[in-house]
């Protein structure tokens, strides 16, 4: 309804101004003065009304004030055809109403100020002056903002169309401050027209109308003769002065911004102390950090941009000043958000970062001061400082991606303190992604600890939120997982230094409690294998050091795996513990290794009773034993035989067969010569055979029923005698295998499916065996008498 | 009928010129049915000087007993339509009684005549002046004959004029200060000043300068006072706050303005006057009114 009024009053309107300017461009056609005046005071009368909002005030505006400069043309031809232009400027003053009667004094005005016949600024004093008539906020607004426009090009100054000395310049620019400060009070007092309840929607309006106000403000950065000096002495202050007594917050966060964007970067680097100065007196209300963030991000581009400035940047200690005037701003604004002060702060990081990276000390200044402004506020509850938090403290690593740097600012870490838990870890994850990003080496055994620091979130729970169900299983994996990758990035060549480096770690592991030491400990285990490994290949002890031998290291290892079989991780323990036992005989330490073995013997015998996880179990003990080199022969007796024993006590027959097959190579080691016990071997694959047979039975027995694939058992069994065979395990005779065949082909005619392409392509391959013409192999399998 | 229209035509045609009548300034002057006619323009202490014409039509003789010429200047109240008050009469005998045959000129001469008032035209009255040229006749009546003309006088610039400054207000609700430059303008002067605004609490839509004229004519008991607006001229347009300075600057030239008048021979008074309107939102109108003396300024051009 309100709208549709405004658009039939603008139709209206416009239509009026239309036809006004039609008669006036007649009357300028035929020269006659009379009505040419008489038609464009009508056509601007128009722009009195006080019906349109001012968005459609505007389009009214930009109409007449087009058809305005064919008048202006008017006026400079009529100068020449006999009527004087100071006549012309008295009767354009005849108009009986205010707003056509300026309008068109301003349009003579600019004539007159270019035909030079008068002085300038005896003109714009005039204009400006005169233009104080009209109050009412739009109507004001427009009209100096016409003002303004017409008056643009013809501002004295040195170079200039119009010849001016120093102090002429100076009274352009009093023009201009003069125009900007009238305009800021129209538009300031805008807010108090009309009724309240559309306070709202009138700020909206109001908003709209800034880039006239801030049009000034251009000017004056654009006009010649306005330099450093100028400006300090000058511009500034009035501005300042203005913005600060307005006491309005749209205006001063508009006009603030508005400063800093208009002039150039080294005014204000020159002027910091006076712009800052102006931000403790703005409104509370005013958004400060938005100016200030926008003054710094300024800074940066500029001291990113000329290298030649970075001087000047110290030279007026930009820094500090940077620094104290947030503090002021910070202390001014009580009821200033954690968000905003920390953003705030962010800007100074970012600008810190910028100009001085080489300062260090800056930089933690900067987040001491951040510590020292947080401490007031406590822990931080609201999201979105804690975002400007994690931004703030992410920007070093940006700039540095050097997490070593980062350790190297003592006030990080208190500020990680005042980040919420879930916070707190979110930027830890940042920080070691950077790690892994920039593949950064942390080195030394300080470093460690300091970094261990930063990153508790994720090592250990937080008092008093020790049972947070609410963590997200898949989560909480992924960040541990990041903690774990990161361990391998803590690394030293220097094998003490390293050791040391793995005290630590364990040192801050083991904090973790039990949801996370089963993520966290197998990466530290494995670190500290692989230096166990390198020791070995370096001197036997190359320094007297005693914490850092392979023993000390494994005895360290012993007591850290077993931390996790009392976390209900024993399979996990196990699989650890399996690891060590083979770094120890990498190291020829039979008895540790031989205590690792036992120790997971142990753990099988105790905690390991999910048959699955036994068959398993078993199959990783059998692989490692396998391979150990260290043990003597009764030693490696008593493990052999227990894996043997287990494997007999599986609970499953199938499960029970392989495994007691697995075993057979326990007695055959590929390297060791001595360890070629053919006789046992033979020994344990008849026992599997027999386990498989009881298969047989018991499928039989319950034919239809289930079928339990007992004809794969007795593939996989040929299968490794065919190993043997080619090991050349003398016990292994032809005959076996073949009788073992039999029982396949008369199996498989029952046709179970699945064991099908097994037995195919085993056969398949013993064919080809035999038929090697030059081979070692197709001896052995000749042995084997098949008839198919 | 048209022997009847020579029966009562005038039996002869008088015309008065005067003697620098080309080069003499005219000046418009609204006649009686609204229209304009220019009329030769003439200063106190001129010398008033010309030809009387007069010429029987083809034919005819004019049979007189004395030609005169007088100059009158004449009070005329509207309210007493047709009644002439003469301040100023002077006579010249053209002729004796005789007869005129032909065109006859009779040069006449009226030296250093003072005029004091000045010419006016106004709501209730009139001053004119005017040249009267009577062929007096006996039986058929004198033939008379009438020729306008206007007086203007300068006066010097006044040896005082004080600007006009004054603090006006309603109580808690609006106090402002206005200044004009002078109290005494010329009829092309310009009138400065500004209004100063001490105290706004009323919403304020605009503020306009009038210019009024109060003719008062008559004395006692019958004066009749007479107020016309002759500009309205808008000095602000919405509202200033607290420690607005709105300048104004009124040019007086467009207006049609007389000097201020006073007493003129005890039948009439013309006064200036400057209204100070200030139009609240509710069209409730504050003013101030101050009188302003205006005057003739010799070195103008009219």
């Amino acid at each position: 309804m309100i709208a549709d009024d405004d658009e039939k009053w603008l139709a209206a309107a416009t239509a009026a101004v239309k036809q006004n300017a039609f008669y006036m461009q007649r009357a300028i056609d035929s020269n006659n003065l009379k009505d040419a005046l008489k038609f464009s005071a009508q056509m601007l009368g128009e722009l009195r009304t006080s019906k349109l909002s001012p968005h459609k005030y505007y389009e009214l505006y930009i109409r007449a004030s087009d058809e305005l400069r064919s008048l202006e043309m008017f006026f400079r031809d009529e100068t020449g055809r006999g009527c004087s232009i100071a006549e012309l400027y008295e009767l354009v003053q005849h108009a009986g109403n205010i707003l056509p009667r300026l309008y068109l004094l301003c349009t003579i005005g600019s004539v007159y100020i270019k035909s030079k016949d008068v002085t300038a600024n005896d003109i714009l004093k005039d204009l400006v002056e005169m233009c104080r008539a009209v109050q009412h906020p739009l109507r004001g607004l427009f009209l100096r903002s016409y003002l303004a426009q017409v008056t643009r090009d013809k501002l004295p100054s040195i170079g200039s169309e119009v010849e001016g000395d120093t102090e002429t310049h100076m009274d352009a620019l009093e023009f201009v401050l003069q125009n900007f400060t009238e305009m800021n009070k129209l538009w300031v007092r805008m807010q108090h027209q009309g009724p309240t309840r559309e306070k709202e929607k009138r700020e909206k309006e109001r908003n709209e109308l800034r880039d006239l106000v801030g049009k000034n403000l251009h000017i004056l950065g654009q006009l010649e003769g306005v330099d450093l000096v100028v400006y300090r002495d000058t511009v500034l202050p009035r501005i300042l002065e203005q913005v600060v007594n307005c006491k309005d917050e749209l205006a001063q966060c508009y006009l603030m911004d508005c400063i800093i964007q208009v002039f150039p970067d080294d005014f204000h680097l020159q002027t910091l102390d006076v712009l800052l100065g102006a931000c403790p007196q703005l409104q509370p209300s005013v958004d400060i950090k938005t100016v200030l963030s926008g003054l710094m991000e300024r800074l940066s581009n500029y001291a990113a941009s000329s290298v030649e400035a970075l001087p000047n940047f110290l030279q007026v200690d930009a820094f500090s000043k940077l620094n104290h005037a947030i503090g002021k701003v910070v202390e001014a604004q009580v009821d200033l958000p954690a968000s905003a002060s920390v953003t705030l702060y962010l800007f100074l990081l970012k600008f810190t970062l910028h100009v001085h990276s080489d300062r260090l000390d800056y930089v933690d200044q900067v987040l001491g001061s951040c510590v020292s402004q947080l401490s007031a506020t406590g822990k931080l509850c609201d999201d979105k400082a804690s975002k400007q938090i994690v931004a703030f403290l992410s920007a070093p690593l940006e700039k540095f991606n050097d997490v070593v740097t980062i350790l190297k600012l003592t006030n990080y870490p208190r500020v990680m303190e005042y980040l919420d838990h879930d916070t707190n870890k979110a930027m830890a994850i940042i920080i070691i992604q950077s790690i892994l990003k920039n593949d950064t080496r942390i080195a030394t055994a300080d470093e460690v600890d300091a970094w261990f620091e930063l990153i508790k979130g994720l090592i250990k729970d937080f008092d008093g939120l020790a049972d947070n169900d609410e963590i997200d299983e898949e989560d909480f994996q992924e960040e541990q997982n990041s903690v774990a990758r990161l361990v391998h990035f803590l690394y030293n060549d220097d094998p003490e230094e390293m050791s040391k480096i793995i005290f630590r770690i364990r040192k801050h592991i083991l904090t973790g409690g039990p949801k996370r030491l089963p993520l966290t400990i197998p990466p530290l285990v494995f670190s500290a294998l692989k230096l166990i490994r390198r020791m070995r290949g370096g001197d036997e002890n190359p320094f007297g050091d005693d914490t850092s031998t392979p023993q000390k290291i494994l005895q360290l290892l012993t007591e850290t795996v077993e931390v996790l079989s009392d976390v209900s991780a024993s399979e996990l323990a196990l699989r650890l513990y399996l690891q060590c036992a083979q770094a120890a005989n990498d190291c020829e330490l039979e008895t540790v290794a031989y205590e690792f073995f036992t120790k997971a013997y142990l753990l099988y015998e105790e905690e390991i009773s999910d048959s699955k996880a036994q068959v398993t179990a078993l199959r990783l003990i059998i692989g490692t034993l396998q391979r150990m080199r260290v043990f003597n022969v009764e030693n490696r007796d008593i493990l052999t035989h227990k894996a043997t024993g287990y494997s007999a006590k599986l609970l499953k027959k199938p499960d029970q067969c392989r495994a007691v097959y697995e075993c057979a190579h326990l007695y055959w080691a590929e390297e060791g010569e001595n360890l070629k016990d053919g006789e046992r071997v033979v020994l344990c694959l008849k026992r599997a055979q027999k386990i498989a047979d009881a298969v047989q039975k018991m499928a039989n027995a319950s034919r239809g029923a289930s079928s339990t694939g007992f004809v794969s058992l007795y593939v996989e069994l040929l299968n490794k005698y065919l190993y043997f065979l080619e090991k050349g395990n003398p016990q292994v005779t032809g005959e076996t295998i073949q009788s073992l065949a039999e029982i396949i082909r008369s199996e498989t005619k029952k046709a179970e499916p699945g064991a099908g392409t097994y037995i195919t392509s085993t056969l398949r391959y013993m064919e080809f065996q035999r038929q090697q013409e030059d081979g070692g192999m197709s001896e052995k399998y000749l042995k084997i008498k098949m008839e198919w | 009928m048209n022997y009847l229209r020579g029966a009562f035509k005038p039996a002869c045609n008088i015309s008065i010129t005067f003697t620098d009548g080309k080069n003499r300034k005219q000046v418009p002057v609204k006649k009686d049915n609204g229209q304009m006619v220019m009329n030769p323009l003439f200063h106190s202490q001129e010398t008033i000087a010309g030809k009387v014409c007069i010429e029987p039509y083809q034919g005819k003789k004019v049979e007189h007993n004395g030609v005169k010429v007088e100059l009158l200047g004449q009070i005329e109240m509207y309210f007493d339509r047709g009644n002439f008050y003469d301040f100023t009469s002077l006579v010249r005998e053209l002729d004796v009684p005789g007869e005129i045959y032909e065109k006859k000129a009779y040069p006449f001469e009226f030296p250093t005549v003072e005029m004091p008032y000045e010419t006016y035209n106004g709501v209730n009255v009139r001053l004119r002046y005017v040249l009267k040229v009577t062929v007096t006749r006996g039986y058929a009546g004198s033939i008379v004959e009438y020729q306008d003309f206007v007086v203007r006088n300068y006066s010097p610039l006044p040896p005082i004029n004080n600007s006009i400054k004054m603090e006006v207000g309603i109580e808690d609700c609006l106090h402002i200060e206005f200044e004009y430059n002078k109290s005494k303008y010329h009829l092309k002067d310009v009138i400065l000043g500004k209004v100063y605004f001490l105290l706004v609490r009323i919403k304020i839509k605009n503020m306009d300068l009038e210019i009024r004229r109060r003719e008062s004519t008559g004395a006692g008991a019958n004066t009749h006072v007479e107020t016309e607006t002759l500009a309205k001229f808008e000095l602000m347009d919405g509202a200033p706050v607290r420690g607005e300075s709105i300048p104004v600057r009124l040019f007086l030239t467009p207006y049609d303005l007389t000097p201020t008048h006073k007493n003129i021979n005890n039948k009439f008074s013309v006064k200036y006057y400057l209204n100070l309107v200030l139009v609240d939102e509710e069209d409730r109108r504050y003013f101030k009114q101050q009188e302003i003396t205006l005057y003739r300024l010799k070195d103008e051009s009219s």
